[in-house]
């Protein structure tokens, strides 16, 4: 059976069985590589994508749960102008290092702004705290967030 | 702030914000099969019998009788197996690799094979070591003596805990035969080790190896040797399918079996004389796991680093490495200094609370100077700006105040505060860069006078790719954007030395810097011109002798101070941290975004060693941590509070007066995280991690 979801802003649909890992689905059939690989079990976020507003660990999701959903990754996200946002905070703060974890971090991010357009230092950490990055020591990435918020106002 | 310092958009910053950089992962080639290690489940055993079931078409195994050339990794000693001989050492130890084209067949095949073994009795505790793989001692003054004529002697014993890269990005690797030649690519700190690994491997000649580095998602010394490794077995692989072979590893297999910071045991011997430190007697043991792999050098810092920085006239120092059952350790940020730093540290805290006086206070009294010798007896050639860092931090984290009083708190919540003092010695340990690197780097002019660096060392995210370009362009007078760089591939780049040793900055961009200053005097617009340099040692440097464990083991040093503040809990045992501070000077920051991203970076990583990282074996000598929900590291939520300040100390024989940077920001959180610890508690404490479980212990024995 096809199972059909809206994936960046087009509508797709997948011939995986139903409980295939989502992070799979997208990797290698669509193939959608800016979505990262770090464990496969939901504790590193690098795997991270916005289902329906919210953001997910794709290797925790199945298949069959996204039918009808919405899904964004990294590769419709780059696309917006909330993204062009984000990508010159990140840049101004040289918050990219091994950049492993970073499509997660951005989309962490854009629902972070989503929730809260000025939002406080708490609850970007919050906010970031299911994205490990083992490179920056976060304050570096928590200071772009911050430059985002400024500099997007009306964005979000 | 200096010109160069202003921060600059990284060369790599749009490819990997917009997650189109490609990492190993992500690269699908035609016909291209996946493989899987099967490992030893045994931590000592003679392989008796490896029986396989049918194979289908398409599916093989790769092992021992595959290496067509040495099946040894060529490290440093060569005792590494591509593939597992007649025996096993380790839980872990790669057999074989099954090899196919869909990954699921080839995890069912591996599920299916039967190995036989015959168990051995393993050694896995580091203290029955019987095999000493490097042993090393220096001395100087009149130890004897000194604690003959001693008031009080201090005697005491410290250990340190596995720590585990945890880069984001797991090992992974592709080989390919093509024309008669094997391309490798992957993640990794250091092509060119793969390149000498594979032809040793192979049995090949080195030009008919290529090695190039993909976009590597992390490495903290975890990507140095260990992809030389991978990528032996890997290539083996390829050459008997004659395709393409992809291996990557699961997050929990990076974890278990590849290799990690050594753990310690450090023994101190103090004399103290009318209130004076005056003779140190150490005694230092790190597990090397069942093979050597970096072990030698990694010792060899520990070593030099177990006086601290302070002036001990009279000091001996013992050294050894030692094999056990267990997981070959190696590389991590800070390479053997950590585990000696928090020893000298905390025994320094200790012997002050003895005396009577703060730790600081003993500490300021015996701080090295410029001129002075060092534990090698060489000597600190250059400023040693502790006194300065010490004021500022006091200043930034009200310690002096904080410390006193956080004395003898009572209540639930208790607060405390810790300090440490520390360096990080520049480079290659001892003569390795004259004697061994010997770096070769260069720069290409193309018709169109773009330039391009032409080196063999990678950015792993410590962001070199940027750092090299404005060096070149600030020195040539071009526009950054005029400066190229690509990814190392041994086809084009020379050996200009491993990413390691807080080295290439200053090493290989000191080249660059030369190449550049020659280039812009013979620039002819519109010709192709190359310019290549060599490495040549300064020539203050006092030539350093293994052998004798004497001389400058560093040209220079980075330095540094840091503060960290916590409150503990009593009831629950967990600890917050309110604060931490470091000071660092690592010369001039070429760049200061960067600079701030490393140092940041690093001393997290080091908090998470003193606090939460927790590794260990059972009983079977299988590793019981392997996965992020078992091994914790810091969170953006763990130490909201986290500052760091750059002090601009420019070191004259660095590429503007840059010195080493990326490790120093790990080697002192772990002391002053621990003496915070004990300040909240009033306890002395010996070990790292220390974890709410161990602070659970303390307060158990407290109240008994």
């Amino acid at each position: 059976m096809m199972i059909e979801f809206t994936l960046n802003g087009q509508t797709v649909e997948s011939a995986a069985k139903a409980n295939t890992r989502l992070l799979d689905v997208l990797r290698h059939e669509f193939p959608l590589t800016g979505v990262k690989c770090g464990c496969k079990e939901g504790e590193c976020g690098a795997c991270s994508v916005i289902l329906d507003g919210k953001l997910v660990n794709s290797c925790m999701i199945a298949l069959g749960f996204v039918a009808g959903g919405n899904i964004t990754t990294i590769e419709g996200y780059r696309e917006t102008e909330r993204f062009a946002v984000l990508d010159k905070a990140y840049a101004a703060v040289s918050a990219v290092q091994c950049g492993f974890c970073i499509p997660g971090m951005i989309l962490a991010s854009e629902c972070i702004l989503a929730k809260n357009p000025n939002p406080s230092e708490g609850e970007i950490r919050d906010g970031i705290s299911g994205n490990l990055c083992r490179c920056t020591g976060y304050n570096a990435i928590v200071e772009a967030i911050h430059i985002a918020a400024r500099e997007g106002k009306g964005l979000w | 702030m200096e010109k160069i310092s202003q921060s600059t958009k990284k060369k790599d910053h749009e490819e990997k914000i917009s997650g189109r950089a490609l990492y190993v992962d992500d690269h699908v080639m035609e016909d291209m099969l996946h493989g899987r290690l099967l490992r030893s489940v045994k931590a000592k055993a003679r392989l008796v019998d490896i029986i396989l079931p049918d194979l289908p078409s398409g599916y093989f195994v790769v092992d021992k009788n595959d290496v067509t050339g040495v099946n040894r990794v060529h490290i440093v000693l060569d005792d590494t197996p591509v593939y597992a001989e007649d025996t096993v050492e380790y839980v872990g130890e790669p057999i074989l690799m099954v090899v196919g084209p869909e990954m699921k067949e080839v995890e069912r095949i591996l599920n299916a094979i039967v190995v036989v073994y015959e168990e051995q009795e393993p050694i896995l505790d580091m203290r029955a070591a019987e095999t000493v793989f490097f042993h090393y001692n220096y001395a100087k003054g009149d130890i004897e003596t000194a604690f003959k004529e001693a008031d009080r002697v201090f005697v005491e014993t410290f250990q340190t805990g596995y720590q585990e890269q945890a880069y984001l990005e797991t090992q992974g690797i592709i080989a390919y035969p093509h024309n008669g030649r094997m391309t490798v690519r992957g993640s990794m700190q250091c092509p060119y080790y793969v390149h000498g690994a594979i032809a040793k491997a192979l049995g090949c000649k080195n030009q008919d190896v290529q090695v190039v580095q993909d976009v590597t998602g992390g490495g903290f010394g975890g990507k140095e040797a260990f992809p030389s490794i991978l990528a032996c077995q890997v290539a083996v692989a390829a050459q008997k399918a004659n395709k393409p072979v992809k291996v990557i590893f699961e997050r929990r297999e990076d974890m278990e079996f590849t290799s990690k910071r050594h753990p310690s045991i450090s023994t101190y011997k103090v004399a103290v004389k009318s209130g004076e430190i005056t003779a140190m007697d150490i005694e230092v043991l790190f597990n090397s796991g069942a093979y050597t792999t970096l072990s030698p050098v990694v010792l060899q810092r520990g070593l030099i680093c177990a006086s601290g920085v302070y002036r001990i006239e009279n000091l001996r120092v013992t050294g050894r490495a030692v094999k056990t059952n267990t997981v070959p350790t190696g590389a991590y940020r800070g390479f053997g200094a950590p585990q000696t730093f928090f020893a000298v540290e905390m025994m320094m805290d200790h012997i002050a609370t003895a005396l009577g006086v703060d730790s600081l206070e003993l500490k300021e009294r015996c701080m090295v100077k410029q001129g002075d010798a060092t534990s090698t007896s060489g000597k600190y050639h250059f400023h040693v700006p502790l006194p300065e860092m010490v004021a500022r931090i006091d200043q930034l984290a009200d310690y002096r105040a904080k410390r006193k009083n956080y004395q003898h708190q009572t209540g639930r919540y208790r607060k405390g505060i810790g300090l440490s003092i520390f360096f990080h010695g520049c480079g290659f340990t001892g003569s390795g860069e004259r004697d061994i690197i010997k770096a070769v780097a260069k720069l290409r002019k193309n018709a169109d006078d773009t330039v391009e660096v032409l080196a063999s060392n990678t950015d792993i995210g410590q962001g070199l790719k940027t750092t090299f370009c404005k060096i070149v362009a600030d020195t040539l007078g071009i526009p950054y954007e005029q400066v190229l760089i690509e990814n190392p591939d041994t086809d084009r780049v020379p050996d200009s030395g491993p990413t390691v040793a807080s080295r290439s900055l200053m090493t290989v961009g000191g080249l660059l810097q030369r190449a550049a200053v020659r280039l812009k005097q013979e620039w002819k617009s519109g010709e192709v011109q190359v310019i290549e340099e060599r490495f040549v040692e300064p020539d203050f440097v006092i030539p350093f002798n293994l052998k004798e464990f004497r001389g400058d083991a560093y040209p220079t040093y980075s330095w540094s101070v840091n503060a960290i503040e916590v409150e503990v809990d009593i009831l629950t045992a967990t600890t917050k941290i309110l604060g931490a501070w470091g000071i660092f000077d690592v010369g001039v920051p070429i760049d200061l975004n960067i600079i701030q991203g490393q140092m940041q970076g690093g001393l997290l990583q080091g908090i998470g060693y003193a606090s939460m990282e927790q590794m260990d074996y059972n009983d079977q000598g299988i590793i019981r941590n392997n996965s992020f929900s078992d091994y914790i590291i810091p969170t953006a939520v763990d130490v909201p509070h986290l500052v760091t300040e750059i002090l601009n100390n420019p070191y004259t024989h660095g590429p503007y007066g840059a010195k080493g940077a990326g490790e120093l920001p790990l080697v002192g959180a772990a002391p002053a995280y621990v003496e915070a610890v004990e300040n909240a508690l009033s306890v002395s404490i010996h070990k790292i991690p220390f974890t709410p479980e161990d602070t659970m212990r303390v307060l158990q024995e407290a109240n008994q």
